[in-house]
Protein backbone atom coordinates (compact mmCIF):
# COMPACT_ATOMS: atom_id res chain seq x y z
CA UNK A 1 0.00 0.00 0.00
CA UNK A 2 2.38 2.47 -1.18
CA UNK A 3 -0.13 5.14 -2.09
CA UNK A 4 -1.69 4.87 1.36
CA UNK A 5 -1.84 8.25 2.95
CA UNK A 6 -2.11 9.03 6.69
CA UNK A 7 -3.65 11.96 8.68
CA UNK A 8 -3.64 12.91 11.96
CA UNK A 9 -6.02 15.85 13.35
CA UNK A 10 -5.04 17.68 16.70
CA UNK A 11 -8.23 19.65 18.15
CA UNK A 12 -10.37 20.68 20.93
CA UNK A 13 -13.37 19.37 21.26
CA UNK A 14 -16.29 21.54 19.76
CA UNK A 15 -13.97 22.84 16.72
CA UNK A 16 -15.50 20.05 14.48
CA UNK A 17 -11.70 18.64 13.90
CA UNK A 18 -13.42 14.90 13.96
CA UNK A 19 -16.30 16.36 11.38
CA UNK A 20 -13.37 18.02 9.26
CA UNK A 21 -11.65 14.71 9.31
CA UNK A 22 -15.06 12.94 8.28
CA UNK A 23 -16.10 15.81 5.37
CA UNK A 24 -12.54 14.80 4.11
CA UNK A 25 -13.35 11.13 4.07
CA UNK A 26 -15.81 12.12 2.10
CA UNK A 27 -14.75 14.63 -0.62
CA UNK A 28 -11.55 11.57 -1.11
CA UNK A 29 -14.53 9.13 -1.39
CA UNK A 30 -16.08 10.58 -3.91
CA UNK A 31 -13.06 10.91 -6.11
CA UNK A 32 -13.06 7.03 -6.06
CA UNK A 33 -10.44 6.23 -3.09
CA UNK A 34 -11.13 3.97 0.09
CA UNK A 35 -10.78 5.49 3.09
CA UNK A 36 -11.30 5.61 6.61
CA UNK A 37 -12.30 8.20 8.79
CA UNK A 38 -12.41 8.03 12.78
CA UNK A 39 -12.20 9.31 15.70
CA UNK A 40 -10.29 8.58 19.22
CA UNK A 41 -12.58 8.77 21.48
CA UNK A 42 -11.68 9.98 24.98
CA UNK A 43 -13.58 12.31 27.69
CA UNK A 44 -15.97 13.97 25.48
CA UNK A 45 -16.13 17.48 26.53
CA UNK A 46 -15.62 21.04 24.98
CA UNK A 47 -12.32 22.18 25.29
CA UNK A 48 -10.36 18.85 26.01
CA UNK A 49 -7.59 17.57 23.14
CA UNK A 50 -8.90 15.74 20.82
CA UNK A 51 -7.78 13.60 17.91
CA UNK A 52 -9.05 12.06 14.71
CA UNK A 53 -7.51 10.61 12.10
CA UNK A 54 -7.61 9.73 7.89
CA UNK A 55 -6.68 7.37 6.01
CA UNK A 56 -6.70 7.39 2.32
CA UNK A 57 -5.64 4.59 -0.39
CA UNK A 58 -5.94 3.85 -4.25
CA UNK A 59 -6.51 0.19 -2.36
CA UNK A 60 -8.80 -1.37 0.00
CA UNK A 61 -7.55 -0.57 3.64
CA UNK A 62 -7.96 -3.19 6.40
CA UNK A 63 -5.71 -1.60 9.30
CA UNK A 64 -7.86 -1.05 12.09
CA UNK A 65 -5.57 0.88 14.82
CA UNK A 66 -5.04 4.54 15.25
CA UNK A 67 -1.99 6.28 13.16
CA UNK A 68 1.32 6.50 14.75
CA UNK A 69 3.57 7.52 11.90
CA UNK A 70 1.31 10.14 9.62
CA UNK A 71 2.39 11.36 6.50
CA UNK A 72 0.45 15.12 8.05
CA UNK A 73 -0.98 16.20 10.82
CA UNK A 74 -2.86 19.07 10.99
CA UNK A 75 -2.95 21.25 14.07
CA UNK A 76 -6.80 23.23 14.68
CA UNK A 77 -5.99 24.76 17.63
CA UNK A 78 -2.40 26.22 18.30
CA UNK A 79 -2.32 26.67 22.24
CA UNK A 80 -2.30 22.30 21.60
CA UNK A 81 1.68 22.83 20.88
CA UNK A 82 2.61 23.12 24.39
CA UNK A 83 0.83 20.38 25.05
CA UNK A 84 0.91 17.59 22.90
CA UNK A 85 3.29 16.79 21.25
CA UNK A 86 1.54 16.84 17.46
CA UNK A 87 4.99 16.32 15.64
CA UNK A 88 5.40 12.63 17.03
CA UNK A 89 6.19 10.07 14.42
CA UNK A 90 6.02 12.23 11.68
CA UNK A 91 7.74 11.32 8.39
CA UNK A 92 9.59 14.13 7.95
CA UNK A 93 9.30 13.79 4.09
CA UNK A 94 5.17 14.68 5.24
CA UNK A 95 4.04 18.08 6.62
CA UNK A 96 2.52 19.82 9.64
CA UNK A 97 -0.21 22.22 8.72
CA UNK A 98 -1.40 24.97 11.94
CA UNK A 99 -3.88 26.78 12.97
CA UNK A 100 -2.30 30.15 14.07
CA UNK A 101 -1.03 33.64 14.34
CA UNK A 102 2.42 33.04 15.63
CA UNK A 103 5.38 34.35 13.94
CA UNK A 104 7.53 31.54 11.92
CA UNK A 105 10.57 31.19 14.87
CA UNK A 106 8.19 30.70 17.68
CA UNK A 107 6.35 28.09 15.79
CA UNK A 108 9.62 26.16 14.91
CA UNK A 109 10.52 26.40 18.36
CA UNK A 110 7.29 24.93 19.51
CA UNK A 111 7.59 21.43 17.38
CA UNK A 112 10.61 19.84 18.54
CA UNK A 113 13.25 20.08 15.89
CA UNK A 114 10.53 18.65 13.53
CA UNK A 115 12.77 18.44 10.00
CA UNK A 116 9.87 18.06 7.77
CA UNK A 117 7.81 21.02 5.65
CA UNK A 118 5.48 23.47 8.09
CA UNK A 119 2.56 25.02 6.70
CA UNK A 120 0.29 27.90 8.46
CA UNK A 121 -2.66 29.27 8.01
CA UNK A 122 -4.96 31.77 10.18
CA UNK A 123 -8.38 29.82 10.52
CA UNK A 124 -9.92 32.97 12.28
CA UNK A 125 -9.17 35.39 9.82
CA UNK A 126 -10.47 33.28 6.88
CA UNK A 127 -13.59 32.64 9.10
CA UNK A 128 -14.53 35.39 10.25
CA UNK A 129 -14.40 37.09 6.95
CA UNK A 130 -16.38 34.27 5.56
CA UNK A 131 -18.53 33.19 7.93
CA UNK A 132 -18.64 36.11 10.52
CA UNK A 133 -17.83 33.11 13.42
CA UNK A 134 -15.32 30.92 14.93
CA UNK A 135 -15.26 27.76 12.97
CA UNK A 136 -11.70 26.75 12.16
CA UNK A 137 -12.51 23.05 10.55
CA UNK A 138 -13.71 24.27 7.47
CA UNK A 139 -10.55 26.56 6.01
CA UNK A 140 -8.11 23.93 8.00
CA UNK A 141 -9.85 21.43 5.72
CA UNK A 142 -8.69 23.34 2.81
CA UNK A 143 -5.55 23.71 4.16
CA UNK A 144 -4.82 20.20 4.38
CA UNK A 145 -5.92 19.07 1.07
CA UNK A 146 -3.77 21.68 -0.42
CA UNK A 147 -0.73 20.85 1.97
CA UNK A 148 -1.38 16.54 1.43
CA UNK A 149 -2.31 17.45 -2.49
CA UNK A 150 -4.57 14.20 -2.24
CA UNK A 151 -6.95 15.31 -4.45
CA UNK A 152 -7.07 18.59 -6.92
CA UNK A 153 -8.79 21.61 -5.42
CA UNK A 154 -10.77 21.81 -8.36
CA UNK A 155 -12.44 18.32 -7.73
CA UNK A 156 -12.31 19.28 -4.33
CA UNK A 157 -14.34 22.37 -4.00
CA UNK A 158 -16.80 20.66 -6.48
CA UNK A 159 -17.45 17.47 -4.35
CA UNK A 160 -17.37 20.15 -1.59
CA UNK A 161 -20.44 22.23 -2.91
CA UNK A 162 -22.45 18.67 -2.55
CA UNK A 163 -21.38 17.96 0.69
CA UNK A 164 -22.26 21.54 1.70
CA UNK A 165 -25.66 21.15 0.45
CA UNK A 166 -26.24 17.77 1.86
CA UNK A 167 -25.06 18.55 5.54
CA UNK A 168 -26.82 22.28 5.79
CA UNK A 169 -30.09 21.28 3.80
CA UNK A 170 -32.06 23.18 6.58
CA UNK A 171 -29.38 26.22 6.97
CA UNK A 172 -28.61 26.41 3.14
CA UNK A 173 -27.55 30.74 3.51
CA UNK A 174 -24.34 29.10 5.38
CA UNK A 175 -23.22 27.12 1.81
CA UNK A 176 -21.92 29.82 0.29
CA UNK A 177 -20.00 31.18 3.48
CA UNK A 178 -17.90 27.88 3.81
CA UNK A 179 -17.47 27.74 0.12
CA UNK A 180 -15.83 31.01 -0.07
CA UNK A 181 -13.96 30.03 3.48
CA UNK A 182 -12.67 26.61 1.86
CA UNK A 183 -11.57 29.00 -1.49
CA UNK A 184 -9.75 31.39 0.73
CA UNK A 185 -8.20 28.89 2.62
CA UNK A 186 -6.21 27.20 -0.17
CA UNK A 187 -4.96 30.76 -0.87
CA UNK A 188 -4.31 31.76 2.64
CA UNK A 189 -2.19 28.72 3.56
CA UNK A 190 1.77 29.38 3.54
CA UNK A 191 5.14 27.88 4.09
CA UNK A 192 6.80 28.52 7.36
CA UNK A 193 10.39 29.11 6.22
CA UNK B 1 -23.75 -4.35 -9.18
CA UNK B 2 -24.06 -3.40 -5.47
CA UNK B 3 -23.86 0.34 -4.26
CA UNK B 4 -20.73 2.23 -3.55
CA UNK B 5 -21.26 3.90 -0.18
CA UNK B 6 -18.54 4.84 3.00
CA UNK B 7 -20.89 4.53 6.26
CA UNK B 8 -19.53 3.43 9.47
CA UNK B 9 -20.10 0.27 11.12
CA UNK B 10 -22.92 1.60 13.00
CA UNK B 11 -24.37 2.91 10.20
CA UNK B 12 -24.17 -0.07 8.18
CA UNK B 13 -26.12 -2.28 11.01
CA UNK B 14 -28.43 0.34 10.71
CA UNK B 15 -29.06 0.24 7.05
CA UNK B 16 -29.37 -3.59 7.06
CA UNK B 17 -32.03 -3.11 9.30
CA UNK B 18 -34.04 -1.02 7.28
CA UNK B 19 -33.32 -3.27 4.41
CA UNK B 20 -34.19 -6.27 6.55
CA UNK B 21 -37.97 -4.29 7.93
CA UNK B 22 -38.24 -6.57 10.68
CA UNK B 23 -41.89 -6.46 12.81
CA UNK B 24 -40.28 -5.26 15.74
CA UNK B 25 -37.28 -3.47 16.80
CA UNK B 26 -36.57 -3.11 20.78
CA UNK B 27 -33.66 -1.26 22.30
CA UNK B 28 -32.13 0.86 24.76
CA UNK B 29 -29.35 3.45 23.74
CA UNK B 30 -25.70 2.14 24.96
CA UNK B 31 -22.51 3.46 23.92
CA UNK B 32 -21.29 2.53 21.45
CA UNK B 33 -24.06 0.88 19.72
CA UNK B 34 -26.62 3.78 20.70
CA UNK B 35 -26.39 5.26 17.15
CA UNK B 36 -27.76 1.65 15.49
CA UNK B 37 -31.56 2.15 17.41
CA UNK B 38 -31.15 6.10 17.08
CA UNK B 39 -30.70 5.88 13.00
CA UNK B 40 -33.26 3.12 12.90
CA UNK B 41 -35.89 5.35 14.82
CA UNK B 42 -35.65 7.70 12.52
CA UNK B 43 -36.21 5.17 9.77
CA UNK B 44 -39.37 3.87 11.35
CA UNK B 45 -40.31 8.26 11.87
CA UNK B 46 -39.94 8.82 7.81
CA UNK B 47 -42.01 5.80 7.31
CA UNK B 48 -39.11 4.22 5.30
CA UNK B 49 -40.16 0.87 7.52
CA UNK B 50 -43.43 -0.56 8.78
CA UNK B 51 -41.78 -1.56 11.68
CA UNK B 52 -43.08 -1.39 15.70
CA UNK B 53 -40.23 0.08 17.61
CA UNK B 54 -40.47 -0.44 21.03
CA UNK B 55 -38.55 2.52 22.84
CA UNK B 56 -38.23 0.22 26.36
CA UNK B 57 -36.42 1.35 29.31
CA UNK B 58 -33.97 -1.43 29.77
CA UNK B 59 -32.10 -3.41 28.11
CA UNK B 60 -34.01 -6.41 30.03
CA UNK B 61 -37.28 -5.36 28.44
CA UNK B 62 -35.51 -5.03 25.12
CA UNK B 63 -34.87 -8.23 24.81
CA UNK B 64 -37.94 -9.40 26.77
CA UNK B 65 -40.36 -7.30 24.09
CA UNK B 66 -38.25 -9.31 21.27
CA UNK B 67 -38.98 -12.58 22.76
CA UNK B 68 -42.87 -11.90 23.23
CA UNK B 69 -42.81 -10.26 19.44
CA UNK B 70 -40.97 -13.34 17.86
CA UNK B 71 -42.69 -15.65 19.87
CA UNK B 72 -46.07 -14.01 19.10
CA UNK B 73 -44.99 -14.81 15.05
CA UNK B 74 -42.73 -11.56 14.20
CA UNK B 75 -39.62 -10.73 13.40
CA UNK B 76 -37.47 -9.04 16.10
CA UNK B 77 -34.46 -7.40 15.91
CA UNK B 78 -32.37 -5.77 18.92
CA UNK B 79 -28.72 -3.80 19.51
CA UNK B 80 -26.75 -3.60 22.33
CA UNK B 81 -23.24 -3.55 23.88
CA UNK B 82 -21.26 -4.69 27.07
CA UNK B 83 -23.74 -4.13 30.26
CA UNK B 84 -26.51 -3.62 28.05
CA UNK B 85 -26.33 -7.55 26.94
CA UNK B 86 -25.47 -7.96 30.76
CA UNK B 87 -28.77 -6.76 31.76
CA UNK B 88 -30.36 -9.23 28.80
CA UNK B 89 -28.51 -11.46 30.41
CA UNK B 90 -32.14 -13.83 32.04
CA UNK B 91 -33.80 -13.32 28.86
CA UNK B 92 -30.74 -14.28 26.81
CA UNK B 93 -30.89 -18.23 27.64
CA UNK B 94 -34.50 -17.85 27.72
CA UNK B 95 -34.52 -15.91 23.72
CA UNK B 96 -32.63 -19.02 23.06
CA UNK B 97 -33.97 -21.96 24.93
CA UNK B 98 -37.54 -21.18 23.47
CA UNK B 99 -36.59 -21.50 19.87
CA UNK B 100 -36.54 -17.70 19.08
CA UNK B 101 -34.65 -16.52 16.33
CA UNK B 102 -34.53 -12.96 17.29
CA UNK B 103 -31.21 -11.11 15.73
CA UNK B 104 -28.83 -8.77 17.63
CA UNK B 105 -26.38 -6.58 16.58
CA UNK B 106 -23.68 -6.95 19.14
CA UNK B 107 -21.35 -3.45 19.09
CA UNK B 108 -18.34 -5.38 21.49
CA UNK B 109 -17.15 -3.08 24.25
CA UNK B 110 -15.78 -3.99 27.73
CA UNK B 111 -18.15 -5.32 30.51
CA UNK B 112 -17.49 -3.11 33.57
CA UNK B 113 -15.79 -2.53 35.54
CA UNK B 114 -14.22 -0.22 36.29
CA UNK B 115 -16.28 1.20 33.94
CA UNK B 116 -14.79 1.66 30.33
CA UNK B 117 -16.74 2.59 26.94
CA UNK B 118 -14.24 1.13 24.57
CA UNK B 119 -13.48 -2.38 22.73
CA UNK B 120 -13.00 -5.46 24.10
CA UNK B 121 -14.76 -8.83 23.59
CA UNK B 122 -15.97 -9.89 27.33
CA UNK B 123 -19.80 -9.12 26.31
CA UNK B 124 -19.61 -11.56 23.73
CA UNK B 125 -17.82 -14.12 25.47
CA UNK B 126 -19.99 -13.84 28.42
CA UNK B 127 -22.60 -15.09 26.71
CA UNK B 128 -21.06 -17.91 24.51
CA UNK B 129 -22.61 -20.37 25.94
CA UNK B 130 -26.41 -19.44 25.97
CA UNK B 131 -27.22 -21.05 22.55
CA UNK B 132 -26.86 -17.95 19.97
CA UNK B 133 -25.33 -18.24 17.29
CA UNK B 134 -22.46 -15.92 17.17
CA UNK B 135 -20.92 -14.42 13.92
CA UNK B 136 -17.87 -11.79 13.92
CA UNK B 137 -17.46 -9.29 11.59
CA UNK B 138 -14.07 -7.61 10.41
CA UNK B 139 -15.34 -4.69 9.51
CA UNK B 140 -18.19 -2.54 8.47
CA UNK B 141 -18.94 -4.55 5.43
CA UNK B 142 -19.04 -7.98 7.18
CA UNK B 143 -21.29 -6.46 9.84
CA UNK B 144 -23.60 -5.51 7.26
CA UNK B 145 -23.42 -8.89 5.00
CA UNK B 146 -23.68 -10.61 8.43
CA UNK B 147 -26.99 -9.23 9.36
CA UNK B 148 -28.20 -9.84 5.67
CA UNK B 149 -27.51 -13.36 6.01
CA UNK B 150 -28.84 -13.35 9.86
CA UNK B 151 -32.60 -14.16 9.54
CA UNK B 152 -32.12 -16.98 7.08
CA UNK B 153 -29.68 -18.74 9.60
CA UNK B 154 -31.83 -18.35 12.72
CA UNK B 155 -34.98 -18.94 11.20
CA UNK B 156 -34.05 -22.04 8.97
CA UNK B 157 -36.05 -24.77 10.64
CA UNK B 158 -33.36 -27.22 11.08
CA UNK B 159 -31.87 -24.24 13.64
CA UNK B 160 -34.24 -22.03 15.34
CA UNK B 161 -31.43 -20.35 17.53
CA UNK B 162 -31.55 -16.63 17.79
CA UNK B 163 -28.26 -14.84 16.55
CA UNK B 164 -25.83 -12.14 17.68
CA UNK B 165 -23.38 -9.91 14.77
CA UNK B 166 -20.79 -8.75 15.91
CA UNK B 167 -18.89 -5.50 15.44
CA UNK B 168 -15.69 -4.03 17.39
CA UNK B 169 -16.96 -0.58 19.10
CA UNK B 170 -15.60 2.46 17.78
CA UNK B 171 -13.04 0.62 15.73
CA UNK B 172 -15.18 0.07 13.33
CA UNK B 173 -18.63 0.74 14.81
CA UNK B 174 -17.80 4.67 14.60
CA UNK B 175 -15.12 4.68 11.38
CA UNK B 176 -16.23 5.49 8.09
CA UNK B 177 -15.30 3.07 5.81
CA UNK B 178 -15.97 2.39 1.63
CA UNK B 179 -18.93 -0.46 1.51
CA UNK B 180 -20.75 -2.07 -0.85
CA UNK B 181 -24.20 -1.85 -0.07
CA UNK B 182 -26.83 -4.44 -1.86
CA UNK B 183 -30.29 -2.65 -3.28
CA UNK B 184 -33.60 -3.31 -1.39
CA UNK B 185 -35.51 -5.22 -3.71
CA UNK B 186 -32.84 -7.54 -3.74
CA UNK B 187 -32.14 -7.97 0.24
CA UNK B 188 -35.64 -8.28 0.32
CA UNK B 189 -36.15 -11.21 -1.87
CA UNK B 190 -32.94 -13.13 -0.02
CA UNK B 191 -34.18 -12.25 3.53
CA UNK B 192 -37.95 -13.18 1.99
CA UNK B 193 -40.72 -13.37 4.46
CA UNK B 194 -40.96 -15.18 8.32
CA UNK B 195 -43.02 -18.03 8.17
CA UNK B 196 -43.39 -19.50 11.73
CA UNK B 197 -44.48 -23.17 11.91
CA UNK B 198 -45.89 -22.29 15.61
CA UNK B 199 -46.85 -18.96 16.96
CA UNK B 200 -48.65 -17.21 19.54
CA UNK B 201 -51.33 -15.51 17.41
CA UNK B 202 -52.16 -18.65 15.56
CA UNK B 203 -55.54 -19.11 16.47
CA UNK B 204 -56.06 -21.97 14.55
CA UNK B 205 -53.55 -23.86 17.00
CA UNK B 206 -53.46 -22.51 20.53
CA UNK B 207 -49.89 -22.88 21.63
CA UNK B 208 -48.21 -22.27 25.20
CA UNK B 209 -44.65 -20.74 25.22
CA UNK B 210 -41.99 -20.93 28.04
CA UNK B 211 -43.78 -23.50 30.29
CA UNK B 212 -42.35 -25.28 33.64
CA UNK B 213 -39.84 -27.84 32.17
CA UNK B 214 -38.77 -30.41 35.27
CA UNK B 215 -36.44 -33.08 35.28
CA UNK B 216 -38.32 -34.86 32.83
CA UNK B 217 -37.60 -33.17 30.10
CA UNK B 218 -35.25 -30.26 29.95
CA UNK B 219 -32.17 -32.39 29.13
CA UNK B 220 -34.27 -33.99 26.13
CA UNK B 221 -34.88 -29.92 25.01
CA UNK B 222 -31.24 -28.95 26.12
CA UNK B 223 -29.71 -32.20 23.52
CA UNK B 224 -32.27 -30.57 20.98
CA UNK B 225 -30.70 -27.05 21.31
CA UNK B 226 -27.09 -28.35 21.19
CA UNK B 227 -28.71 -30.42 18.42
CA UNK B 228 -29.49 -27.48 16.44
CA UNK B 229 -26.46 -25.69 16.80
CA UNK B 230 -24.74 -29.15 15.60
CA UNK B 231 -26.65 -28.43 12.48
CA UNK B 232 -26.44 -24.77 12.40
CA UNK B 233 -22.73 -25.17 10.24
CA UNK B 234 -24.64 -26.39 7.30
CA UNK B 235 -26.95 -23.65 7.32
CA UNK B 236 -24.02 -20.64 7.57
CA UNK B 237 -22.14 -22.39 4.66
CA UNK B 238 -25.52 -23.24 2.74
CA UNK B 239 -26.73 -19.66 3.48
CA UNK B 240 -23.23 -17.82 2.43
CA UNK B 241 -23.58 -20.28 -0.74
CA UNK B 242 -26.68 -18.04 -1.84
CA UNK B 243 -25.01 -14.27 -0.69
CA UNK B 244 -22.08 -15.15 -3.11
CA UNK B 245 -24.41 -15.88 -5.72
CA UNK B 246 -25.95 -11.97 -5.15
CA UNK B 247 -22.92 -10.26 -4.21
CA UNK B 248 -19.87 -12.21 -5.42
CA UNK B 249 -18.57 -11.67 -1.52
CA UNK B 250 -17.34 -15.40 -0.34
CA UNK B 251 -18.08 -16.35 3.22
CA UNK B 252 -17.58 -19.13 5.42
CA UNK B 253 -17.08 -20.46 8.70
CA UNK B 254 -13.49 -19.21 9.00
CA UNK B 255 -11.53 -16.81 6.48
CA UNK B 256 -8.21 -18.42 5.61
CA UNK B 257 -5.45 -15.45 4.48
CA UNK B 258 -2.72 -16.85 2.79
CA UNK B 259 -2.40 -20.17 4.59
CA UNK B 260 -1.66 -22.20 1.82
CA UNK B 261 1.97 -22.50 2.77
CA UNK B 262 1.72 -20.51 6.04
CA UNK B 263 4.02 -21.75 8.67
CA UNK B 264 3.27 -19.38 11.26
CA UNK B 265 -0.36 -18.43 11.90
CA UNK B 266 -2.47 -16.51 14.15
CA UNK B 267 -6.32 -16.85 14.74
CA UNK B 268 -8.49 -14.24 15.87
CA UNK B 269 -11.67 -12.33 15.34
CA UNK B 270 -13.06 -9.36 14.23
CA UNK B 271 -11.28 -5.83 13.24
CA UNK B 272 -7.93 -7.30 14.32
CA UNK B 273 -7.79 -9.59 11.41
CA UNK B 274 -7.94 -6.63 9.26
CA UNK B 275 -4.42 -5.41 10.93
CA UNK B 276 -3.08 -8.90 10.81
CA UNK B 277 -3.46 -8.84 7.33
CA UNK B 278 -1.68 -5.90 6.99
CA UNK B 279 0.82 -7.66 8.86
CA UNK B 280 0.94 -10.62 7.17
CA UNK B 281 1.57 -8.30 4.31
CA UNK B 282 4.76 -6.85 5.02
CA UNK B 283 6.38 -10.40 6.48
CA UNK B 284 5.21 -12.09 3.39
CA UNK B 285 7.25 -9.50 1.79
CA UNK B 286 9.99 -10.23 3.82
CA UNK B 287 9.76 -13.82 2.73
CA UNK B 288 8.19 -15.00 6.11
CA UNK B 289 5.59 -17.59 5.37
CA UNK B 290 2.75 -15.91 7.89
CA UNK B 291 -0.67 -17.01 7.98
CA UNK B 292 -3.96 -15.73 9.29
CA UNK B 293 -7.11 -17.65 10.12
CA UNK B 294 -9.85 -15.31 11.23
CA UNK B 295 -12.91 -16.89 12.88
CA UNK B 296 -16.25 -15.76 11.77
CA UNK B 297 -17.90 -18.12 12.95
CA UNK B 298 -17.39 -18.83 16.76
CA UNK B 299 -21.23 -19.84 17.69
CA UNK B 300 -21.41 -22.49 16.87
CA UNK B 301 -17.74 -23.23 16.90
CA UNK B 302 -15.82 -25.23 13.92
CA UNK B 303 -13.97 -27.07 15.81
CA UNK B 304 -12.52 -29.62 13.41
CA UNK B 305 -12.30 -27.48 10.70
CA UNK B 306 -9.74 -25.19 12.34
CA UNK B 307 -7.90 -28.11 14.05
CA UNK B 308 -7.64 -29.46 10.01
CA UNK B 309 -6.71 -25.72 8.64
CA UNK B 310 -3.99 -25.75 11.50
CA UNK B 311 -2.82 -29.02 10.37
CA UNK B 312 0.39 -27.71 8.54
CA UNK B 313 1.40 -24.80 10.50
CA UNK B 314 4.61 -25.35 12.69
CA UNK B 315 3.75 -22.55 14.83
CA UNK B 316 0.14 -20.90 16.13
CA UNK B 317 -1.63 -17.64 18.30
CA UNK B 318 -4.82 -17.61 19.19
CA UNK B 319 -5.71 -13.98 19.83
CA UNK B 320 -8.29 -13.49 23.22
CA UNK B 321 -9.46 -9.96 23.06
CA UNK B 322 -11.32 -11.05 26.61
CA UNK B 323 -9.76 -12.66 29.11
CA UNK B 324 -11.45 -15.55 30.79
CA UNK B 325 -10.03 -15.23 34.36
CA UNK B 326 -9.52 -18.64 35.28
CA UNK B 327 -5.43 -18.82 35.74
CA UNK B 328 -5.24 -20.51 31.85
CA UNK B 329 -5.63 -19.30 28.65
CA UNK B 330 -8.95 -17.41 26.67
CA UNK B 331 -12.36 -18.55 25.50
CA UNK B 332 -11.28 -19.18 21.79
CA UNK B 333 -7.76 -20.30 22.60
CA UNK B 334 -9.35 -22.97 24.92
CA UNK B 335 -12.06 -23.75 22.02
CA UNK B 336 -9.07 -23.84 18.85
CA UNK B 337 -6.50 -26.20 20.69
CA UNK B 338 -9.42 -28.30 22.24
CA UNK B 339 -10.31 -28.78 18.84
CA UNK B 340 -7.09 -29.66 17.92
CA UNK B 341 -6.52 -32.31 20.36
CA UNK B 342 -9.59 -33.97 19.49
CA UNK B 343 -8.26 -34.04 16.04
CA UNK B 344 -4.72 -35.25 16.70
CA UNK B 345 -3.50 -32.19 15.70
CA UNK B 346 -0.26 -31.52 17.32
CA UNK B 347 1.10 -28.14 17.17
CA UNK B 348 2.90 -25.65 19.39
CA UNK B 349 -0.04 -23.23 20.11
CA UNK B 350 0.07 -19.95 22.13
CA UNK B 351 -2.69 -17.73 23.54
CA UNK B 352 -2.31 -13.59 24.22
CA UNK B 353 -4.78 -12.05 25.84
CA UNK B 354 -4.78 -8.45 24.15
CA UNK B 355 -6.37 -5.48 23.32
CA UNK B 356 -8.72 -5.30 26.78
CA UNK B 357 -10.94 -1.90 27.31
CA UNK B 358 -9.91 -0.52 23.94
CA UNK B 359 -5.77 -0.73 24.23
CA UNK B 360 -5.13 -0.14 20.87
CA UNK B 361 -3.92 -2.94 18.78
CA UNK B 362 -1.20 -1.99 15.78
CA UNK B 363 0.74 -3.57 13.14
CA UNK B 364 3.88 -3.84 14.89
CA UNK B 365 2.31 -5.47 17.45
CA UNK B 366 0.92 -8.06 15.58
CA UNK B 367 4.44 -8.54 14.02
CA UNK B 368 6.19 -8.96 17.63
CA UNK B 369 3.23 -12.18 17.90
CA UNK B 370 4.71 -13.42 14.83
CA UNK B 371 8.68 -12.55 16.05
CA UNK B 372 7.80 -14.63 18.89
CA UNK B 373 6.32 -17.69 17.11
CA UNK B 374 9.20 -17.70 14.53
CA UNK B 375 11.29 -17.61 17.72
CA UNK B 376 8.90 -21.21 19.07
CA UNK B 377 9.55 -22.75 16.04
CA UNK B 378 13.64 -22.01 16.23
CA UNK B 379 13.78 -23.33 19.58
CA UNK B 380 11.23 -26.06 19.62
CA UNK B 381 9.98 -24.86 23.20
CA UNK B 382 6.56 -22.82 23.39
CA UNK B 383 7.74 -21.09 27.20
CA UNK B 384 4.89 -20.04 28.61
CA UNK B 385 1.70 -20.81 26.51
CA UNK B 386 -0.36 -17.61 28.24
CA UNK B 387 0.84 -14.03 27.27
CA UNK B 388 -0.33 -10.70 27.18
CA UNK B 389 0.26 -8.47 23.80
CA UNK B 390 0.23 -4.57 24.49
CA UNK B 391 0.36 -4.62 28.24
CA UNK B 392 2.74 -2.38 30.49
CA UNK B 393 4.94 -4.49 33.17
CA UNK B 394 5.70 -8.38 32.83
CA UNK B 395 4.44 -10.22 30.43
Amino acid sequence: MSNLIEIRWHGRGGQGAKTASLLLADAAFNTGKYIQGFPEYGPERMGAPITAYNRISDEPITVHSNIYYPDYVVVVDDSLLESVDVTAGLKKEGAIVINTTKEDEEIKKLLNGYEGNIYKIDARKVSMETLGKYFPNTPMLAAIVKVSGVMSEEAFLEDMIGSFKHKFAKKPEVIDGNMKALEMALKEVSKVN
Amino acid sequence: MGIRERLSGNEAAAIAMKQINPDVVAAFPITPSTEIPQYFSTFVSNGEVDTEFVAVESEHSAMSACIGAQAAGGRAMTATSANGLSLMWEMIYIASSLRLPIVMSLVNRAVSGPLNIHNDHSDAMGVRDSGWIQLFSENNQEAYDNLIMAHRIAEHKDVLLPLMVCQDGFITSHSIENIELIEDDKVKEFVGKYQPEHYLLNDKEPIAVGPLDLQGYLFEHKVQQAEAMRKAKDVILEVAKDFEKMTGRKYGLFEEYKMEDAELVVVCMNSTAGTTKATVDELRAKGVKAGLLKIRVFRPFPAEEVAKALTKAKAVAVLDKADSLNAVGGALFEDVVSGMFVSKVNVPTVNYIYGIGGRDTTVQDIESVYNDLSKIVENGDIGNPYRYLGVRGDK
